[in-house]
């Protein structure tokens, strides 16, 4: 049997989706996981460490802003920069941005309306740690929950960012068809999933957790889970 | 004492979809001559009397570029006055 993969799921106060990610993690994928309290510093023990959604700090300032400054950051950015794993879901993936692991920032959403809505995202690239087991071109059928998710960077940015093949997920239409009414959120260029230049560190707005089993509505946010697995395995 | 008056908005290409619903509702109450809104953050800094105007200065530009502006969508400026 395959060694059990250890996944450190980081907890800020505010964070209300580490409970969900633990459970999807151990129950369902049968990995081991344990909770990183932010004042924690103990990270180097874990496989891949995930940043999982919530309001950490009550999104003062911005989303995101105070959580990067607390202690295990620091750990964190030092862990990415050794090449360790990290994932970032939707509150996760707006701190990775205010550090600087991921580039670009976010804005509130177009419509100024919070959104919790089953959404598709077609993989624009599956040569990756978090997208391994997909094909590219795949549609995923994942929920998004956010008030601030339109993904914002300056043109030059941008065209690295699909240069570089960095876009790893793209809000699209159920048969895969991306355009401007398959955007929930204001998003430049559909972007729901980014991906270092390095390849180790994802942030994503939907939440895979959400959509891991049937009964919720759809497993294919297991996927990611599941890529994590197989990458690390190797 | 010092006190430093921070304004954080959002750069000025960049939407605010804020500014434009408040643009809206202005015009729905009869403002009809408002050309653009824009909605920004202010922050008030109070420092203690150990700290020199100049080290305000220098503080309060290190604050707003670390923690109280994001840089990639945000612009600042900051009025110093004596208390």
């Amino acid at each position: 049997m395959p060694r059990k993969m250890k996944f450190g799921i980081v907890v800020f106060p505010g964070s209300n989706c580490d409970h969900d990610v633990y459970d999807v993690l151990t129950r369902i994928m049968g990995q081991e996981a344990v909770y990183l309290w932010h004042k924690q510093h103990d990270i180097n023990s874990c496989d891949a460490v995930v940043l999982p959604g919530g309001f950490s700090y009550g999104d003062y300032l911005r989303t995101g802003a105070i959580a990067r400054f607390s202690p295990i950051m620091e750990e964190l950015v030092d862990y990415a920069e050794k090449g360790g794993k990290l994932l970032g879901i939707c509150n996760g993936f707006q701190i990775l941005l205010e550090i600087g692991l991921l580039p670009g920032a976010m804005l509130k959403n177009q419509s100024l309306h919070f959104i919790c809505k089953f959404v598709n995202v077609r993989v624009e690239n599956a040569d990756t740690y978090f997208t391994s087991i997909c094909q590219t071109g795949d549609v995923l059928k994942i929920p998004i929950a956010h008030n601030e998710g339109n993904y914002y960077i300056d043109l030059e940015g941008l065209k690295a960012l699909e240069a570089n093949h960095q876009v790893v997920l793209r809000y699209a239409s159920p048969e895969g068809k991306v355009n401007p009414s398959t955007n929930p959120n204001g998003s430049l260029n559909n972007i729901a999933g980014i991906i270092n230049k390095r390849g180790n560190v994802m942030g994503l707005m939907p939440h895979p957790e959400r959509a891991s089993e049937a009964l919720l509505g759809s497993e294919d946010g297991k996927k990611i889970f599941q890529s994590m697995i197989r990458s690390m395995a190797q | 004492m010092i006190r430093a008056k921070v304004y954080v908005y959002l750069k000025r290409d960049i939407l605010d979809p804020q500014g434009k619903a408040v643009k809206h509702i202005l015009g729905n109450m009869g403002f009809t001559h408002i050309q653009n809104v824009r909605v920004g953050k202010y922050t008030v800094l109070t420092f203690d009397d150990s700290v020199s105007e100049e080290e305000a200065a220098s503080q309060t530009e290190e604050i707003c570029k670390k923690i109280l502006a994001n840089p990639v969508i945000e612009d600042y400026h900051f009025e110093l006055e004596i208390i």
